[in-house]
Order: structure tokens, then C-alpha cells, then sequence
């Protein structure tokens, strides 16, 4: 989005979803049950790790060689037929569809799933600009009629219970009220979907990949929504971040193996479809490419591996602060652990508390498909944000006092007696105050009897006694 | 392109190659390293039924016909694109039709395939072979036809016969159009066919 954002604190933003424990404690079992089904495709593999490995590869490749490789793509689109444009950010973007649309006279657009509109804010602003914009992913219908946002990026109404859904078709869509089954939810919605198809103009989809050698891209979809989008109108309009390609039409073999697997647990889409070129003469492929701050995080050295990402969601699903917070805690097109890492990227001082919204487990990275190392690179955000001076006042304070008191080891020893001591003698009521957040949730520990080092000095003259005899001997 | 969209073009290109990166080599995949199965046609069946498709082993194009037969949605269709006449007679004349929106009342659609996958119950369909290729997204239902000796055992093979794609449309399909989009339970027929039958020929 290009309006300025508020400053995303995500503990305040996660409050609502946390302290509603029966909620949090569903969406954490779903999102575990799509990690179990990844798991278990991730183990039919005897090869995962190497198919990691050489997609990892294939993406470092890439993007260190991309402006070679937008070239040579550019130029293989443009020779099946395909116009390409490119957007140095969202706005442009975004200028660059609506002039598409107004060049053909087009008032409805049927439009299958893509972060990258989102991040641009694409459907808010063609229909400020008049038109009607359908999103035609199940999910992302949902979240369109209620007036929400996505909230995981390949699941984007895991936060919605089915019988809101059933609210929400009941109202918009005229289903039965109490109506609560998923199978009679999701007819009422083909039939409704079908409608908007058929009366749809242009057809918008994203890009899983884009092929430099072959000029082509590559839409993956379960549902289908994607093809019947663009292959009933005469134009199809695809929108791509820059770091989308992949060099050779084989690579797509190893990304095409990890995408579904990773994502949902299926072992490929329903559909993959490859596009190579527009439909007939008659018809138009458009293909945006997109930067809107991607060659930025290309120069850092620390994060450039981010752009590897193929938005499988698998981070997503395997976090255990995303899983019990929500997606939309993290105020952020991308939520999650990557999204954690892009968004400050974006703008390191609206979402200076993200990379503070991971345990640093690092489940992330044992899980991303194109290892990613994401928990490593929450940490290195979180040491740029000290520098740029962007993390709350009583963080740094604590640091520095905590910075001071190590260095003065009479003075550690001193905190850490008088620690011991208040903590058995104060009461609840005062260690648990509202200054104290951490303690909100947990208990504080049983005080030890003695430090470390009272215990070392007593036990330290048998210890080396025994050593020295051994040594005798 | 615009004036202003050339200038883009020149502005992320400059900016990306204003900082240089060292590319580690492309890697080439090792077939040796990749899984292959004792029996393709066993796993492609067990795989398909896991996606939700339904695999029949047929020795004639007549025994699809009378497979479909059995199928009561099939006996009550009344529109019918087919790209395999020897197996289904079509009831719609895909040569006459110029607009693919004339398409959306199709019930079912019959068309060939190039090959399966075993690992992932795939069936690769080439656009060339489509009139429309609305069809396979719009029917209600969808068949198609394969050879039991056209099985590859995962995605290198796949992409390896593919080769240099042509220009057009293609697109591997593994199972029915399906979604599990209300509370994660999943239910067959999103947008496109309800139900995949695979006929395997020999």
C-alpha cells in the first residue's frame, strides 16, 4: 500500500486474537494440521533436502543475475506476443492496470490470487477508479465480502469460522441463515463465481514463475480460478514482482515439487498452467513487472535471500506466534516470519516490531523450501533496528542496564542475591504489576537457594581434589 | 511503452545492476537423485485417488464409453465437448463455437492428455489440443484419456519431455477443481469440474 502505514506494534495488535483463548487455540490446530500434511509430503520425498538445496541454488543464481535474466525473459515475452511493462513501485503499478483497463473500456475484472496486487493495493484503488473488481480465490472472496484483508497468504480466510462464513454468503449471497456447511457454502459461492466469470472483461492473475528462457509464466491454483479468469475474456493481465523468474523451463521441475507439498500438502496444485504467449490473435497478454522495493533488499548482502521466496506459506504455518496470534496481528501483506523480515524492509519503522515477534525457535527456516534462513535473518533485523534506534524505550533502557550490570560483576552478584531474596518474599501483587509484562502470562520462576557461583566456590575444592588425584594416579 | 514505463524499465535495470552479486553455478539435476517407482501405473492410481481423481484401466475406446455410461451425471448430460470422438461422441460442435462464453453450460468435457506423473497424479493436457481451453475449466465434468505406456515417474521426467515449450497454453491437471477454503475441510468442485476421471488406455 502506498498510504503511509500506522506503526504496527504487533503485542498490542495480537491482543484481541490472543486473549480470546478458544479462538487462538483453533486457529493454532488448523494451521498444525497443513504443517502435519507438509510434513508428511515433505518425508514421501527421499530427495527433499536435495530438491532444497538445488532450488536454493537456482534462486541465489537468479537473483543475483537478474537484471540478465529480466532481459532475456522481457525479450522471449515479447516475442510470443506477450506486452511487458515494468513499475518501479505499487503506484505505478497500479496506473499501469487501470490504463489497460480504460484503454479497452472495461468495468469488471475477475481477478484470481496474487500478494503482489495486494501489497500494491490494486483493488482498493481500481475501485476507487470506478471499477468492479471480483476476487475469484474462494478465501479471498470471503475476506472481499466481508471487507477484511487476506490473513496468511496461501490460506487467506484461515482466521474465519465457518459459520461467519455462512453470516456472510447469508447476507451477500442469499444462502439459508445458520447455513454452516462448508460443501453448501462453497456451491452458493460457485454459482455466484460463475456469474462473475462469465461477465468479466479482463482477467488479473499473479505469477508463481516466470520462465527467462521461455518468455513464459506459470499460475498455480486449486480451484481453478485463474484459468477460467483468463481464458473466457480476451485480455489477461499478469501482475509479478521482479524475483519471480526462474531461468530455465527444468527449474520449474524442482519448484513445481515443493510449492503445493510445502504449502497445503498436496503433492502439485490441482492446476498448473503454463502461458506462453497470449490465447490467439484476437487476445492480449499484458505482464507487469513489478520492483516496489525488491532491487533494495537485493543490495543487502543480510537479506537479499529473502527474495528466494516462492510465498508457499509454510512459515506461516509453522510459527508458533503467527499460529496463536493471527495473521493480521502483524498489519502486513505478508505476514509471518517472512513477511516479518520484508515488511521492515518496506519500512523499517512501521513494522519495527515484527522481527520481535518470533521466539527465534527457528522452525521457519527448517521448514522454507528454498532455505530461506529466516530466523537468522529476524535477528539481524533486530540488531539493525537497535542501530537505527527503532526499538521501544524501556527495551533499550533494559539492554543498557543490562549491558551495565554485566560488566560489574560485584554489582551482578548483588542483583542477583537481592533477586533471589524479593522473589521469595514479595508478594504476587507486586511482581505481577502492570509494568511487568512479561510476568502477564507467566509465572515467575522458584528462586534457587544460591547463585552459581556460591555453588561453585563450594563444590570447586572436592572437584579439582579428585581431578589432581586422578591425575596422580 | 510509455515514455514514463521505458523510464522505469531504465531505472530498475540500472539499479540492479548497480549492485553487483557472484552467482553461484546453475545446478543440473541429478536423475540418479530423484524418486522412481517399481510400478508408475500402481502409484499413479494410488496417487490420483489421494488428489481426489478416479483412474479406470481401459483396453478400447469403447470401454470409456461404456465406463461413462455408468456414471449417472454422465447419462444425464446433454452438452458434451469431446476431443477423443472415438470414445465419446460430442453433442457440441466445438468448430462452430467462436466465443469460449457460448462454453459455460458444457456438463461434460472429454479430451486427451500427453502423459501422467506418477508422483503427483498429474496429467499434462496441451493447449494445441483444445478448441477452447475454456473447456477443461468450465465443464461440469471432466475425462481424460491417457496411455498406460505415457507414465513418468516425476516433474524432471515431466519437463524433460515437455521440452521447449510452444507458444500457447499448456497445463498439468491433478484432480478435480477443489478447495478447502471454509475451515480447511475440502470440498471437490470449486470453480471448475466437480469430479476428474482418468481413462488409461493400454
Amino acid at each position: 500500500m502506498t498510504s503511509t502505514l500506522p506503526i504496527v506494534d504487533h503485542p498490542s495488535a495480537a491482543r484481541e486474537f490472543v486473549t480470546n483463548e478458544p479462538r487462538s487455540h483453533w486457529h493454532d490446530d488448523s494451521l498444525w494440521f497443513v504443517r502435519s500434511k507438509r510434513d508428511k509430503q515433505a518425508q514421501s520425498i527421499p530427495e527433499w533436502e536435495y530438491l532444497r538445496e538445488q532450488a536454493s541454488t537456482i534462486k541465489n543464481h537468479t537473483i543475483a543475475k537478474l537484471p540478465e535474466y529480466l532481459q532475456q525473459f522481457e525479450a522471449n515475452a515479447t516475442r510470443l506476443g506477450a506486452v511487458v511493462h515494468w513499475a518501479a513501485d505499487a503506484e505505478e503499478h497500479n496506473r499501469i492496470v487501470l490504463e489497460l483497463l480504460r484503454r479497452n473500456d472495461t468495468l469488471r475484472i475477475v481477478k484470481s490470487k496474487s500478494m503482489l496486487t495486494e501489497e500494491c493495493g490494486l483493488n482498493e484503488y481500481l475501485i476507487d477508479n470506478g471499477i468492479e473488481v471480483v476476487d475469484t480465490d474462494l478465501g479471498e472472496r470471503i475476506v472481499q465480502l466481508r471487507g477484511e484483508t487476506p490473513s496468511h497468504i496461501v490460506l487467506p480466510a484461515i482466521h474465519i469460522k465457518k459459520e461467519e462464513v455462512g453470516d456472510t454468503f447469508h447476507q451477500h449471497l442469499g444462502t439459508r441463515a445458520g447455513e454452516s456447511d462448508p460443501q453448501v457454502l462453497t456451491e452458493a459461492a460457485r454459482g455466484h463465481l460463475r456469474g462473475k466469470f462469465l461477465s468479466g472483461e479482463v482477467g488479473i492473475t499473479g505469477v508463481n514463475f516466470a520462465i527467462a528462457d521461455t518468455g513464459g509464466l506459470v499460475v498455480c491454483t486449486n480451484e481453478g480460478n485463474a484459468d477460467l479468469g483468463v481464458s473466457l475474456p480476451r485480455i489477461h493481465i499478469a501482475c509479478m514482482g521482479i524475483e519471480k523468474l526462474v531461468p530455465r523451463f527444468q527449474d520449474l521441475s524442482v519448484f513445481t515439487r515443493l510449492l503445493a507439498r510445502s504449502a497445503t500438502g498436496q503433492p502439485i496444485t490441482s492446476y498448473t498452467s503454463h502461458f506462453h504467449g497470449p490465447r490467439d490473435e484476437n487476445s492480449e497478454l499484458h505482464i507487469v513487472l513489478v520492483d516496489n522495493g525488491r532491487s533494495k533488499i537485493r543490495d543487502s548482502k543480510t537479506f537479499r535471500e529473502s527474495l528466494n521466496c516462492i510465498r508457499c506459506g509454510a512459515c506461516m504455518n509453522t510459527c508458533p506466534v503467527y499460529r496463536r496470534s493471527g495473521g493480521h496481528s502483524y498489519r502486513a501483506t505478508v505476514p509471518g516470519p517472512i513477511g516479518s523480515v520484508l515488511g521492515p524492509a518496506k519500512n523499517a519503522k512501521a513494522h519495527k516490531s515484527l522481527p520481535f515477534a518470533c521466539s527465534l525457535c527457528g522452525s521457519c527456516t527448517d521448514v522454507c523450501p528454498v532455505k530461506i534462513p529466516l530466523h537468522h535473518q529476524l535477528l539481524a533485523w533486530r540488531k539493525v533496528l537497535v542501530g537505527k534506534r527503532l526499538v521501544a524505550w524501556n527495551k533499550r533502557m533494559a539492554m543498557k542496564a543490562a549491558s551495565f550490570l554485566f560488566r560489574n560483576p560485584t554489582l551482578f552478584a548483588a542483583a542477583g542475591y537481592f533477586g533471589r531474596v524479593s522473589l521469595k518474599v514479595l508478594p504476587k501483587s507486586l511482581t505481577h504489576n502492570r509494568f511487568n509484562t512479561w510476568a502477564k502470562d507467566r509465572d515467575l520462576p522458584e528462586p534457587p537457594k544460591e547463585s552459581f557461583h556460591e555453588w561453585y566456590a563450594k563444590n570447586r575444592p572436592s572437584g579439582a581434589a579428585t581431578a589432581s588425584k586422578e591425575e596422580r594416579s | 511503452m510509455s515514455e514514463a514505463q521505458s523510464n522505469s524499465r531504465q531505472i530498475i535495470l540500472d539499479r540492479l545492476k548497480g549492485c553487483i552479486v557472484d552467482a553461484p553455478e546453475l545446478p543440473t539435476i541429478d536423475p540418479a537423485r530423484v524418486i522412481q517407482f517399481e510400478d508408475r501405473l500402481q502409484q499413479f492410481q494410488d496417487t490420483l485417488a489421494s488428489v481426489g481423481g478416479e483412474a479406470h484401466l481401459v483396453n478400447t475406446p469403447s470401454e470409456i464409453r461404456e465406463k461413462l455410461q455408468t456414471i449417472e451425471v454422465f447419462q444425464s448430460a446433454r452438452r458434451i465437448a469431446s476431443t477423443v470422438p472415438d470414445a465419446v461422441t460430442p453433442t457440441v460442435d466445438l468448430a462452430t463455437i467462436d466465443d469460449p462464453h457460448a462454453l459455460s453450460t458444457l456438463d461434460w468435457t472429454i479430451v486427451r492428455g500427453e502423459f501422467g506423473v506418477a508422483e503427483n497424479g498429474a496429467i499434462w493436457i496441451d493447449g494445441k489440443t483444445l478448441p477452447h481451453r475454456v473447456m477443461i475449466f468450465i465443464a461440469q465434468y471432466l475425462a481424460i484419456v491417457i496411455s498406460r505406456s505415457d507414465l513418468l515417474n516425476n516433474m524432471h521426467e515431466a519437463y524433460a519431455r515437455i521440452g521447449t515449450p510452444d507458444p500457447g497454453f499448456g497445463v498439468f491437471v491433478s484432480g478435480p477443481s477443489k478447495t478447502a477454503d471454509i475451515e480447511q475441510s475440502l470440498v471437490l468442485g470449486a470453480h471448475g469440474c466437480r469430479k476428474l476421471q482418468v481413462f488409461l488406455l493400454p
